[in-house]
């Protein structure tokens, strides 16, 4: 198991390491010099030049660059906004807890609808398991983008229960804000996590430990809970893990949907503005975010299974 | 959009039964012709229809358009319905349904290119890594899982602000964030073919490698790599069209689903959602149909004739 674990955070650093090696080196894929690219094609005084090949160590060779941008990153470090004049940093902090509220309240939304439509599905037969099987179909077919604006016409022009725009203030305000961004960004991964919690919970009350568990006439709520769902928990884990790690960058699509100040919606508006210090930094905080999830799952995912980590040693 | 990597969605069906294309069942009275075809079922034929009627729309709406998808009559802005205009006009006065149907042919034919390329990468490489094996699959392996740490659509948005806005940008970015995950479903299925006789009887006579990959071992995983692409194929349009959302794949003024949507946000907010509503309802039916039959498709066993 240990030997495991330690593998897989070689892989993460290693690929951490490849991931952001390929955030930097994306900009003098670039056309044009990095100056003009990080100038955003304004005309920069000779000071700002100047200035810019400093910071940047342009005048060093590719690797040394990349190694000193590295070093910054791991010191918190990520450089200036050109447009801004201020610290990528402060500009990420500023927005990361609103981001990560969304990928939360989402989280919690796909976990608990998600794993419970599921096991309500397995469980019952009939007009109820259908209702679930059909929903799950339709919201699976909702990408995020058009969840949001299904969403805000019904919830937020129609009924005016939520606003449909901003990131609110306060603690209470801000959890308004964020319900239908968290609806639609939940909607295609809940459907997700209904159908495998569904197919695992079905799968575990066929085994044979369930059936005898059954026979002796044990409760059907201690089965459930002590027979089923502990199996079941293997790949509902697992999907909702990965289902989980793919919401970060998928937030994006929600918060420029429903105007939020996130750092998803600022990493699109840099990318169109060719804020090219912001569009590194946040690319790699959200490739760390996401590959860290990752490598969550697949230890949490040995943890629950002791078969996975001795596959691997076999392999 | 989050691509779960077994690919099949767990549906509650024993994972022992066959797929409903897998054998010829004494009764089946279908011809010889049309027997390896998966049975589809409704919901499959369904698809189809909708498949069909959507690429007759790419390929023919922008000829039988009613009216230029472009001409803009601001007094007309966010009229519905009404006399020849079936769906009214949007913000800027222009004909919805016109947009409609000349919008097809964007949201097709780029899905179409992106799922393409994905897939020429994808298979090439899984039968390369399956093929020569050993250290040089180890090296591919290792630098696909690599590319695993990038989600699609972070990818396209690094590629759209390093090449600025654009289909070419965007769908390159995708097509490179699906492949590996193509990659790696199709080199399983290419690692069981490559231990089979008949390849090992063809290496024994001296054929050469590529004749035997591109002749025979890769005739023999393509139903399994239409059905990946067919879904891939599904994943590309939502990924362009959240991308045309956010403003880094097709540019207004063309008229694209994926802009639509975007522009219609404004009017929808106002109380006028004809314009974003129906664009989303285009491309959730596409969606859908198209990966119900990849499903599908991809229920047929590969070895049905062995």
């Amino acid at each position: 198991m240990l030997a495991f674990v330690v593998k897989r955070l070689v892989m993460l650093v290693v690929t951490l390491l490849v991931a952001s090696f390929l955030v930097y080196g994306s900009l003098y894929l670039a056309p044009g010099s990095p100056i003009a690219t990080l100038t955003g094609g304004r005309a920069p005084s000779p000071q700002v030049i100047a200035q810019l090949n400093a910071q940047y160590h342009l005048d060093d060779p590719f690797l040394v660059r990349y190694w000193h941008w590295l070093v910054a990153a791991l010191h918190g470090d990520l450089g200036q906004s050109i447009p801004l004049h201020e610290s990528v940093s402060t500009l990420i902090g500023q927005r990361i807890g609103v981001t990560a509220s969304l990928v939360l309240l989402t989280s919690l939304i796909i976990v608990v609808i998600g794993v419970g439509l599921g096991i309500i599905g397995a469980l019952s037969h009939g007009t109820i398991d259908n209702g679930v099987l059909i929903s799950s179909t339709v919201s699976a077919a909702m990408p995020a983008f058009a969840a949001a604006v299904v969403l805000q016409f019904v919830f937020a022009v129609k009924l005016p229960w939520f606003p449909a725009l901003g990131d609110g203030n306060g603690l209470l305000d801000s959890l308004h804000h964020l319900v239908l961004p968290a609806l639609a960004l939940a909607a295609s991964s809940v459907a997700l996590v209904t159908r495998v919690t569904r197919a695992a919970v079905r799968e575990e009350m066929e085994r044979e430990h369930v059936q005898t568990a059954v026979s002796r006439g044990l409760p059907r709520s201690t089965i459930l809970r002590r027979h089923v769902l502990r199996n079941a928990a293997i790949p509902i884990t697992t999907v909702v893990g990965l289902t989980i790690a793919s919401l970060i960058a998928l937030s994006a699509v929600v918060e420029t949907a429903f105007g939020l100040n996130g750092l998803g919606s600022y990493l699109v508006q840099a990318a169109q503005n060719k804020d090219f210090a912001v569009v590194q930094g946040i690319s790699l905080v959200l490739v760390v975010l996401f590959v860290v999830v990752n490598t969550i799952v697949d230890i949490a995912y040995a943890l629950l299974d002791p078969r996975v980590a001795i596959g691997s040693r076999a392999q | 959009m989050s691509i779960p990597v077994g690919s099949t969605l767990p549906t509650g069906a024993a994972p022992d039964e066959p797929g409903p294309g897998a054998l010829a069942a004494p009764g089946d009275t279908r011809s010889a012709r049309t027997r390896h075809l998966p049975r589809l079922g409704v919901g499959g034929w369904v698809s189809v229809g909708i498949i069909v009627f959507a690429v007759l729309l790419a390929i023919f709406g922008p000829l039988v358009r009613p009216y230029d998808p472009n001409q803009v009559s601001l007094s007309y802005a966010n009229v519905g319905p009404v006399g020849g205009h079936l769906l009214g006009f949007d913000g800027a006065g222009r004909d919805l349904l016109s947009r409609l149907m000349v919008g097809a042919r964007s949201t097709l034919l780029g899905a179409a290119l992106v799922s393409s390329v994905a897939v020429a990468i994808g298979s090439s490489l899984a039968v390369l890594t399956a093929w020569f094996g050993g250290r040089f699959d180890t090296a591919v392996s290792s630098g696909l899982d690599v590319m695993f740490a990038f989600p699609g659509i972070l990818l396209a948005v690094l590629a759209a602000a390093v090449f600025g806005p654009g289909l070419l940008a965007a769908g390159l970015a995708l097509s490179m964030a699906y492949s590996p995950y193509l990659a790696r479903v199709l080199r399983g299925a290419a690692l069981k073919e490559r231990a089979m006789a008949y390849i090992q009887a063809g290496e024994v006579q001296g054929f050469s490698s590529w004749w035997l990959c591109f002749r025979h071992l890769l005739p023999n995983i393509s139903s399994l790599i239409v059905a990946q692409g067919t879904i891939f194929f599904g994943f590309a349009v939502v990924d362009l069209a959240a991308l045309s959302f956010l403003g880094l794949g097709i540019q207004p003024p063309q008229a694209d689903w994926g802009v639509m949507v975007s522009e219609g946000k404004t009017p929808l907010l106002q109380g006028y959602p004809l314009e974003a509503i129906s664009a989303v309802v285009c491309i959730v039916l596409v969606v859908s149909a198209v990966s119900f039959l990849g499903e599908k498709l991809q229920e047929r066993p590969m070895d049905v004739q062995r």
